[in-house]
């Protein structure tokens, strides 16, 4: 297989202007003739299906919750990056994509991230004009802060709710289209297979989540903008509904699955407090712009701390360690996420991490109080200050935050060319569900400039090039190849109905996620990988025999949800580990412990591995054939990640 | 921690529905409420009876999709958050809980305490956005607005569309909802040109789905996680009437 990434000819600058010059444009009487599904509701979703509804196509929108407005774009805190340089401190739409490629480690596209950059600009000015309430200043105009892997102030925000309004804004543009009844919607409705006719795809098969129905619904084109697959790790910082079952039949059907391995663990999460656990709770990365990250500097102190023997705030300046500050000292607690998250595990395993489990870190605001006082801070933070005293119990203005990573945003996906198209004619990917523009790790405030970029400015322009070469006439859901498919999906919810086993879905969940946070995780071995894979296989054997489904299709089942969708977990978990595994190289969000720099940082091979890693789907329980998409760098030089 | 639940169960839109008792030891006083009805799930499936079922999903008190009423109140006991960030140390070892969904005639119940808000959306497709198509827009520097103005307005489009406001009114009035949007998008200069027709065609359709009249007791706004001020009832309704008005010239 030949995987063209298509990137237009001509300078960096200047490939997306002549690309959207060159794209074929469908006449706007001819797009009502077209129909367009987008699956997702999210920022790259809704955007996506607004903008396309109103260029004129008739579009489908499906979400799995009640209402669009749900996405789990809607809890994404901090920010959106976009080269406006309106601070005058230096920034520039290059200097945005250059921090883009260096932070995702060399193994993103330089088309796609300088495209997302050079659109960055505009999505701000979308969002504005939505009437979407960002930060200003006293004198009216839009304030900025700086996020994590930047030296400038670039980051637009809503408090710490920045991810809800840009979400609540794109709802209201979905809104309006339903309105105008360009846009029909299934809330409540889950894509579970892919139909292809002729090699290309024509539409889905959903389950209707409240009453079983399995439909069909065909269309000219198919967009997944389905978000990520962090909850394969159960405990992560998705919302519980997260699923890759829609990427997933996809990539079943021929669509690849581009760099699974790359996962990203946020640095600043709420500490696991135990079992019972479901999920972990992120707090903004904007806290550490003026929160401090330390550790005791000793275990002994760390172990007084731990037994309560002492309080955090009794500790001399030369008790604490503030890690992140003296080892890079020119990013200090501003260092990417992945550096972060690292170094957090490191002290922690060197038994001077602060709670009880040992695995936590302060984030300390006392000296920001002291300086700038306790409004200010309350006015910047003040929401995720409460919610962090609601949830632990502490109030973070009288004692430091304590702290831990956490599995956050999956930076592979399917495979796209530079159009968002996947290797499969007429199914594009957007947003978090493909692979395309945060290389091996992700900077802060970037997935929600990816998000609307893809849903605002880019597939509206991509999606016509493809839709002018296609026949008007639709293909009826009565075609051969949506009975096929439909009775595929009957066919696996009654074998999941059938198996009538002794094992709750939850627990071959909560196990699969042991396996991949031990194993595939924050950092990994080629042993444990090796070791992982076994597990995996063991484990999706058993769940096949054993697992206890109740109830029936036709009704509101969520066990049935939720295994069909772990079910799908269970695979791309294996992919994941065979990703991780022939990736003998570590970048970014994929730490192998064998390929580390003296100083333990992370040691890439840009001899061998400077590529895409795009996987084909060959059958159950078949390996999957490896194809790569070598990364070509004209306009950045390859060098060491540095943050010193 | 120890409690005895009792949970509204209703198969489904047809069924009448009634209360069951459950007991469930083993309760860390850590866990967020759902967390608890997780633990009470993985009892009833191992006795192989019907999980109960309840909307949930980002579990960070955003997304607004997880209601119920606990004990008479939406979202429980504490002021200001949502069902799953309320945790188990907010309640009495040993105590009755009485978990229901929203009771409203806007809301129909979908299964036990899941219950159908689509009415929200479809207020909302009635007129609470800006007619802005994408692209062409101009520089976001150049509709300066000053800062007091946007906070205000986003402190009324902090609202997550959870619908306590609809469950805490005894006349399952829609108003705070309702307000909060109208108030958000009255105060921004990308507003103004919807303004009226907005006010107008976001009240009829609330009427249309069913909600009660706002007596002005303000339930709503006590109970609101998000702490949505009554004030933008009083002035949706100014925005309401000066349309109204506007619309007689």
């Amino acid at each position: 297989m030949n995987l063209e990434s298509k990137i237009p000819e001509g300078p960096l600058a200047e490939k997306w202007t002549n690309h959207k010059f060159n794209v074929k444009l469908v006449n706007p009487a001819n797009k009502r003739k077209y129909d367009v599904i987008v699956v997702g509701t999210g920022l790259a979703g809704a955007s996506a299906a607004a903008s396309l509804a109103e260029l004129g196509y008739n579009v489908k929108s499906f979400c799995f919750q009640d209402s669009p407005r749900r996405a789990h774009s809607i809890a994404a805190q901090g920010g959106i990056n976009a080269a406006k340089n309106y601070q005058n401190d230096g920034d520039s739409v290059f200097r945005l994509f250059y921090d883009t490629i260096k932070g995702g480690d060399y193994r993103s596209r330089e088309a796609n991230v300088y495209r997302l950059a050079e659109v960055s600009v505009n999505i701000i000015d979308q969002c504005v004009a939505q009437g979407v309430p960002f930060a200003r200043e006293y004198g009216g105009l839009l304030a900025n802060r700086s996020f994590g892997g930047a030296q400038v102030s670039r980051t637009f925000y809503a408090r710490g709710q920045t991810g809800q309004q840009l979400l609540l804004g794109a709802y209201s543009a979905l809104s309006r289209q339903i309105a105008n009844g360009k846009v029909e919607l299934f809330p409540r409705t889950e894509m579970l297979d892919l139909v292809m006719v002729d090699g290309k795809a024509r539409g889905i098969v959903t389950r209707n989540l409240v009453t079983g129905k399995i439909e069909s619904h065909s269309a000219h084109a198919v967009v997944l903008a389905t978000g990520g697959y962090g909850n394969v790790f159960y405990l992560s910082t998705n919302a519980m509904g997260s699923n890759v079952t829609a990427a997933w039949r996809a990539h079943r059907k021929g669509a690849l699955m581009a760099n699974p391995c790359y996962t990203q663990i946020h640095p600043t999460c709420i500490p696991v407090s135990g079992d019972h656990q479901s999920k972990l709770t992120l707090m903004s990365e904007s806290l550490r712009n003026d929160g401090r990250v330390w550790v005791p500097a000793t275990k002994e102190l760390a172990e007084k701390i731990r037994k309560k023997e002492i309080h955090p705030n009794d500790l001399s300046e030369d008790e604490r360690d503030y890690y992140l500050e003296r080892k890079y000292p020119a990013f200090g607690n501003l260092v990417p996420r992945d550096v972060a998250s690292r170094n957090a595990k490191y002290v922690c395993d060197e038994g001077r991490g602060v709670n009880e489990t040992g695995k936590a870190v302060y984030l300390d605001f006392r000296d920001a109080i002291k300086r700038d006082g306790e409004d200010v801070i309350a006015g910047k933070y003040g929401n995720l200050f409460d919610m962090y005293k609601q949830i632990t119990g502490s109030n973070p203005y009288k004692e430091p935050m304590t702290i831990f990573p956490a599995v956050h945003y999956t930076m592979g996906g399917l495979w796209v060319d530079y159009n968002l198209k996947t290797n499969i004619d007429g199914l594009y990917a957007t947003g978090e569900s493909n692979f395309s523009d945060h290389g091996a790790n992700r900077l802060g405030a970037s997935a929600l400039m990816q998000g609307l970029a893809d849903g605002y400015f880019v597939i509206p322009y991509t999606i016509g090039n493809y839709l002018a070469g296609e026949k008007y006439e639709k293909v009826g859901t009565d075609h051969e190849a949506f009975k096929e498919a439909e009775k595929a999906v009957k066919d696996n919810i009654d074998k999941l109905l059938s198996i009538k086993g002794s094992k709750s879905v939850d627990q071959y969940h909560k196990e699969l996620g042991k396996i991949m946070w031990d194993y595939c995780g924050m950092s990994r071995t080629g042993e444990g990988l090796k070791k992982a894979k076994e597990m995996i296989k063991e484990l999706r054997a058993d769940f096949w025999k054993n697992v206890k489904v109740l109830g029936s299709n036709e009704e509101f089942n969520s066990s049935l949800e939720k295994a069909s969708r772990v079910s799908d977990f269970l695979e791309l978990g294996e992919l994941m580990i065979d990703d991780a595994l022939h990736r003998e190289e570590s970048c970014g969000g994929h730490f192998r412990e064998e390929h580390q720099t003296p100083e333990g940082e992370a040691k890439r091979n840009d001899e061998d591995f400077a590529y895409v890693a795009a996987w084909e789907y060959t059958g159950p329980e078949k390996p999957e054939t490896l194809h790569k998409e070598q990364l070509i760098f004209e306009n950045v030089k390859l060098t060491q990640r540095s943050y010193k | 921690m120890k409690f005895k639940l009792k949970i509204w169960r209703q198969k489904n839109n047809q069924d009448k529905g009634a209360f069951k008792t459950y007991d469930l030891d083993g309760v860390s006083s850590d866990m967020s409420f759902l967390e608890m009805i997780d633990v009470l799930n993985e009892q009833l499936i191992e006795k192989d009876e019907d999980p109960v079922h309840f909307d949930h999903d980002c579990r960070e008190g955003i997304c607004g999709m997880c209601s119920m009423y606990i004990n008479g109140e939406p979202h429980g006991p504490l002021k200001g958050v949502t069902t799953c960030q309320l945790h188990m140390r907010s309640f009495q070892d040993g105590e009755t809980i009485t978990i229901e969904p929203w009771r409203a005639k806007a809301f129909p119940v979908v299964k036990d305490l899941a219950v159908d808000r689509s009415a929200f959306d479809r207020v909302i497709q009635a007129g609470g956005y800006v007619s802005v198509n994408t692209g062409g827009t101009p520089d976001a520097n150049e509709i300066p607005i000053p800062k007091s103005v946007a906070d205000e307005a986003f402190d009324a489009a902090t609202c997550i569309g959870c619908g306590a406001c609809v469950a805490a009114c005894k006349n399952a009035s829609a108003m705070l909802f309702v307000s909060a949007k109208i108030s958000q998008l009255s105060m921004l200069p990308q507003g103004q040109v919807e303004r009226a027709e907005r006010a107008q065609k976001m009240v009829a359709q609330m009427d249309a789905e069913g909600f009660g009249a706002c007596t002005n007791t303000g339930a709503c706004s006590a109970e609101c996680p998000k702490g949505i001020d009554l004030s933008n009832i009083a002035r949706m309704n100014r925005e309401f009437l000066s349309a109204k008005v506007g619309s007689q010239e």
